[in-house]
């Protein structure tokens, strides 16, 4: 294609293609401290394609597509490109990814242990993940989460942070400004700004840890610590996961060992600073 | 073209040892884009295959098994619903019958054959173990049920398979008429309650599909499947190439079939032998056939489809094989009003 960039995140290297430069250009900013594949084959090729003939120049529209892709994708406007590169890495790795369990989760590691946290969209999982990893935890992943169905360690795919409207500004004064991408206004989720990981984060991108805690967060509610039974907790892990069907009974081994060793609780938390506190106090308490 | 490359490979997999990055990344994307990624993955030696590649193969081949149990699991579902023996077409076919066309093949939707008598039973048995139809529209039942080959497809609405029920081999408007009879007649059992076509109607049936039916959307992987099957049955009865072209006369497919042959042979290297009378086979390539190469291979390095007007084209003869003009014309027009625009 017109332009292309290839990197690697976590154990996946991607192929990018674009008919357009700038979501590229500006994908190459925010990773540039990721290591570079160099003479490797992708694992996955994605493609930022204009939805019709005309749509290259024409207010420009784009089909986000690749090795796996969804025909009934919704077009996006050239402004959002950079969204949907990162969308169209995340769609192949929601459809494509085998060599793991891949759980829609966020997580984080402190002493070689992980804390997951899963949970829908807008449940505070993300803003989370991205506040610990500035306050001595370090970052693996704001949507992906990759259990080994060997080992049973959870692997990194620190991707750059999705951070959605209230979580910008939150973030934004904690980082320096080097590490936040532009704001892309008026997105399907409403406005999103991306954040680059730490240098560790990225550093260690193939160090993974022993799951320690899972919590189901969910923001915007009274400080509140339930407990899960396994039975709930299983259900709801394979409902997060893109690839447990297809992985057939070694996902089913995987996710049995996680929901047996790892202790799981759900929380309520009116703020973040509610939220940093609850983990930090049920992370000693139960990891 | 990768499509090229793609056959290149699957004809003759020491290729790959001349392969560098940009050429492996345009073979996995093509291999993807075909569904021919698990064949591909079960061709390849991994000693000559690259580091980084080798998780990407392992990986395909892991899809394929899961498909072929998945695929057999539902054709027994089927079986189990409709309380009677299921003839099994296609991929599930090849996967029942222990074929090498069935290795690593993807398969989607499960297809069954049926008699016609059967059908209205066979919905009601379909319907209550919980298969669903998909198209709500009633335009579009009204049109399956006149005028095409299999009942509008159906979904189950626990497991998400689709289950296409045919009851004859092709739309009931287009010009050749297989003789169905004497093929759910000549059926061969795999198992107590599976079945497959006797070998010389399962390339009839493929060949049917691939030209005389659709827009060659998928034709690649259908005709690595005329090909596989070719040489495996080439290799139990050496004049099978007789019975076939015989059995595809009297099934009035002999041009689809010679023609399928052509290209699989072209494309593949299929083992074929020039035949004199009383049946001519010449597997010299026609003009037209360079065409249907140029739509088969019509695939770039990013897995993008190119060579748009001509799978326009194609588009257009599927819908003309199908109908007479008037007819197609007016289904056309319905479609349109209805907002469906082809790609």
């Amino acid at each position: 294609m017109r332009h292309q960039l290839s990197l690697t995140i976590g154990p996946a290297s991607f192929r990018i293609g674009s008919a357009w430069r700038q979501p590229l250009q500006q994908l190459a900013e925010l990773y540039e401290g990721y290591p570079r594949p160099s003479g490797e084959t992708a694992d996955f090729t994605v493609r930022l394609e204009p939805t019709a003939l005309l749509r290259k120049w024409f207010r420009p529209s784009i089909f986000i597509t690749g090795d796996h892709g969804l025909a009934d994708a919704a077009p996006m406007s050239l402004n959002h490109g950079l969204l949907a590169a990162e969308m169209g890495m995340n769609l192949q790795m929601a459809l494509g990814w085998r060599r793991h369990l891949l759980l829609h989760a966020s997580s984080v590691e402190k002493d070689g242990r992980a804390l997951v946290m899963t949970g829908e969209s807008g449940s505070g999982k993300s803003t989370l993940a991205a506040q610990l990893g500035e306050r001595g935890w370090r970052l693996m992943g704001d949507e992906f989460a990759l259990l080994d169905l060997v080992t049973g360690e959870l692997l990194p795919f620190p991707r750059l942070v999705s951070l959605k409207n209230g979580a910008i500004d939150v973030i934004a004064a904690e980082v320096s400004a080097d590490r936040m991408g532009p704001l892309l206004g008026n997105t399907a989720k409403g406005d999103i700004r991306h954040l680059v990981p730490r240098d560790d984060a990225v550093a260690r991108m193939r160090v993974g840890a022993r799951p320690a805690l899972l919590l189901f967060p969910r923001f915007g509610h009274a400080v509140d610590v339930r407990p899960v039974g396994q039975g709930e907790v299983f259900m709801r892990l394979t409902q997060a996961s893109t690839n447990y069907v297809a992985l057939g009974e070694a996902g089913f081994g995987a996710l049995t060992r996680f929901v047996k060793h790892v202790p799981a609780r759900a929380i309520d938390f009116p703020s973040g600073e509610d939220a940093i506190a609850m983990v930090e106090r049920l992370w000693e308490e139960l990891a | 073209m990768s499509a090229a490359l793609l056959v290149s490979v699957l004809r003759d997999p020491d290729v790959v040892s001349a392969l560098d990055e940009a050429g492996w990344n345009a073979l996995i994307a093509a291999a993807r884009a075909e569904r021919l990624i698990g064949t591909l993955a079960l061709a390849l030696d991994e000693r000559c295959v690259p580091e980084s590649v080798r998780p990407i193969l392992a990986d395909a081949r892991l899809d394929a098994a899961r498909e072929a149990r998945q695929a057999l699991w539902e054709a027994d579902r089927a079986a189990e619903a409709l309380g009677e023996p299921v003839l099994l077409l296609k991929g599930t076919a090849y996967a029942a019958a222990g074929l090498k066309a069935g290795e690593g093949r993807f398969i989607g939707d499960l297809d069954i054959l049926l008699p016609q008598k059967e059908l209205s039973q066979a919905e009601d048995r379909l319907i209550a173990a919980g298969w669903e139809w998909v198209k709500e529209d009633a335009y579009d039942d009204a049109y399956y049920r006149q005028w095409m080959h299999e009942l509008p497809p159906m979904i189950h609405r626990e497991r998400d398979r689709m289950i296409d029920v045919h009851h004859t081999i092709l739309p009931l408007t287009a010009r050749p008429t297989p003789d169905v009879e004497v093929m759910l007649a000549d059926a061969v059992p795999v198992t107590d309650r599976l079945s497959v076509l006797a070998p010389e109607d399962m390339i009839c049936h493929s060949a049917a599909h691939l030209f005389a039916d659709g827009d060659l959307a998928g034709g690649l992987r259908n005709l690595w499947d005329i090909h596989c099957l070719y040489c495996e049955f080439r290799e139990r009865r050496p004049d099978f190439d007789l019975a076939l072209l015989e059995r595809a006369a009297e099934h009035q497919l002999y041009a689809v079939v010679l023609r399928a042959l052509r290209l699989a042979h072209g494309l593949f290297g299929s083992p074929v032998r020039q035949l004199g009378a009383p049946i001519q086979a010449d597997y010299c390539l026609r003009w037209s056939d360079r065409l249907f190469i140029a739509r088969l291979l019509a695939r770039d390095g990013w897995g993008r489809e190119t060579r748009k007007l001509l799978r326009f084209a194609f588009y257009v003869r599927s819908h003309w094989l199908r109908m007479p003009p008037l007819m197609l014309a007016r289904h056309l027009l319905t479609k349109w009003r209805k907002g469906h625009r082809p790609v």
